[in-house]
């Protein structure tokens, strides 16, 4: 015997021996790093060059860079600051309260038969209305003021937080209730110890959803009679078809997107870190 | 406390799937049942802890658990059951956290069982870092933690590799040794049946009927793989269930 391990001694290759075609591999998507900011950069190039050298007229497009003057106006005149902020706080106040109320509500959904049957047909039937159709009807109900705006936003969260739990609860591990009550854990043990951490991904993935829809609905929030406000601001532009501060408010609201999608990502790391 | 099974019978809708089970099971037995799939034995184990209800017949609790049992009735399941959200601590843990212990005390059970089942080193990992035979003992530990009057094990190594599997039977029968725990053994695997059982109960295919009980008093520790005594028995054990076997294989599964 020797040190070397052993292993089979190959035979001499014949005439047609060839290696064995690869054929693994592949769908499986993996992250590149800069690719994404260089194809917004080179968008946006491309855009600029194109209204400095002309074929795209200025009446279709203004050019990034009068978008970005506008914007810095915007900055210099300090409104952007009374703008964002109300904006941001008929935000925050909305979509809080509309995924608090969902997920209570989806929570009673997903335990209790009584709710489920009266509460789910019900949510399928809402859900669809465009929730600007019910302007009018929010103004009669909540006032003229902040109350109707963030109403607004409030019920469009709702809905997708609602369905997004329940769907949630539907999915746990059955055997992992069970054996909380094989344990002799009390109901309210099992609810908070199981069943809430095992839907808060499913919750986590609503609040992206619910967060976009927020951001979309503000918009139409601030339609109504808003002296300030991110949606106020491109509304004015947009009936003064000043198209620059149009482009510089949509993409103060993408940005906004951008920041709330990393926002809920940081917190899927710390809550869900038991995932890998 | 022994536990006694009288007359259980339990159907799903239209499918009868225990019919009449009369049992005992003795306090520092193991008791193993098996039986062709789908004859009823995880049923069985789910009613005799309470966490289903049969349509008829009682199980009965003779005598009063031991006063420091929290959780006289306890299962291992074959998926283990851990919470994925939980550290190895943190799912010991979770079986206690409803009796109100104090912390010092409760940290003292969780030392000793993690101790036990040697996973101190792993009190911080969670389910996902370790192996299935490191879960199961997580699962373990956490039985361990309620000192229970009865151990209910619902296949507990299927879930497992067969070097695993080996490994961990080592460890239960350690265990019996030391602590001469109570238990019913589900199982589909009459090696591991006649290794673990004093007592092991053949169920029919459904409705699951016991065809025999055949009782084994070589001590655990005696027990080898490769006893010629216990190879009889696994023999015998095999001749019952062969043809309850192929015919339930050719069944329809409707529930």
């Amino acid at each position: 015997m020797s040190d070397k391990p052993a292993s089979d001694k190959p035979p001499p290759l014949p005439e047609d021996a060839r290696p064995v075609p690869f054929r693994g591999g592949g769908f499986r998507p993996k992250p590149k790093r800069f690719i994404g900011p260089l194809v917004f950069i080179g968008l946006i190039a491309f855009w600029e060059f194109g209204s400095r050298v002309g074929f795209i007229s200025a009446l279709v497009l203004p050019a990034p860079s009068e978008a970005f003057d506008a914007f810095m106006n915007l900055v210099h005149s300090g409104l952007l600051w009374k703008h964002l902020s109300a904006s941001l706080q008929r935000l925050v106040l909305g979509w809080a309260s509309g995924t608090a109320l969902g997920v209570i509500v989806g929570v009673l959904i997903g335990l209790f038969s009584l709710a489920r049957s009266s509460l789910s047909p019900l949510v399928s039937a809402i859900f669809p209305i465009p929730k600007i159709a019910l302007l009018p009807l929010f103004i009669i109900w909540f006032g003229i003021g902040e109350g109707s705006k963030v109403a607004t936003i409030m019920f469009g969260t709702f809905f997708p937080t609602v369905i997004a739990t329940y769907g949630g609860i539907d999915n746990i591990d059955r055997g992992l209730i069970r054996m909380g009550q094989s344990f002799g854990l009390s109901r309210a043990s099992i609810i908070r110890k199981i069943i809430l951490p095992g839907a808060l991904p499913a919750i986590l993935s609503g609040a992206r959803i619910s967060a976009a829809i927020a951001i979309i609905l503000l918009v139409a929030a601030e339609m109504i009679a808003a002296e300030y406000g991110i949606g106020a601001y491109i509304l004015l532009a947009g009936s003064l078809m000043a198209t620059d501060q149009l482009i510089a408010g949509v993409a103060i609201l993408s940005v906004l997107g951008l920041v709330i999608a990393w926002l809920i990502g940081k917190a899927e790391k710390y809550f869900l870190k038991w995932r890998a | 406390m022994d536990l006694s099974l009288r007359h259980i019978r339990h159907s799903y809708d239209d499918v009868e799937v225990l019919r009449d089970i009369n049992l005992e099971i003795t306090q520092g037995q193991i008791v193993c049942i098996i039986g062709p799939s789908g004859c009823g034995k995880s049923t069985l184990l789910r009613i005799i802890g309470g966490l289903e209800r049969p349509d008829a017949g009682e199980v009965l609790q003779l005598g009063e658990p031991p006063a420091d049992c929290l959780n006289p009735l306890t299962y291992i399941f074959q998926d283990f059951a851990l919470l994925p959200w939980r550290t190895v601590e943190g799912n010991v843990s979770l079986a206690l956290e409803d009796h109100r212990l104090g912390a010092a005390e409760t940290a003292a059970i969780i030392e000793d069982v993690l101790a036990r089942t040697k996973l101190s080193d792993f009190r911080a990992a969670y389910p996902r870092q370790l192996s299935g035979g490191m879960k199961q003992r997580v699962a373990i530990a956490r039985a361990l933690s309620v000192r229970p009057a009865v151990l209910l094990m619902d296949e507990p190594l299927s879930a497992l590799d067969s070097q695993t599997r080996e490994l961990l039977m080592d460890d239960l029968i350690d265990l019996w040794e030391k602590e001469n725990y109570t238990a019913a053994y589900v199982t589909h695997n009459l090696a591991e049946a006649v290794r673990l059982g004093h007592k092991i109960v053949v169920l029919s295919r459904r409705p699951g009927e016991i065809r025999e009980i055949v009782e084994i008093d070589m001590p655990l520790s005696a027990r080898r793989a490769d006893n010629p005594e216990l190879e009889a028995i696994q023999a015998q054990l095999w001749q019952l269930m062969r043809d309850e076997a192929l015919a339930a294989d050719r069944e329809l599964v409707d529930v």
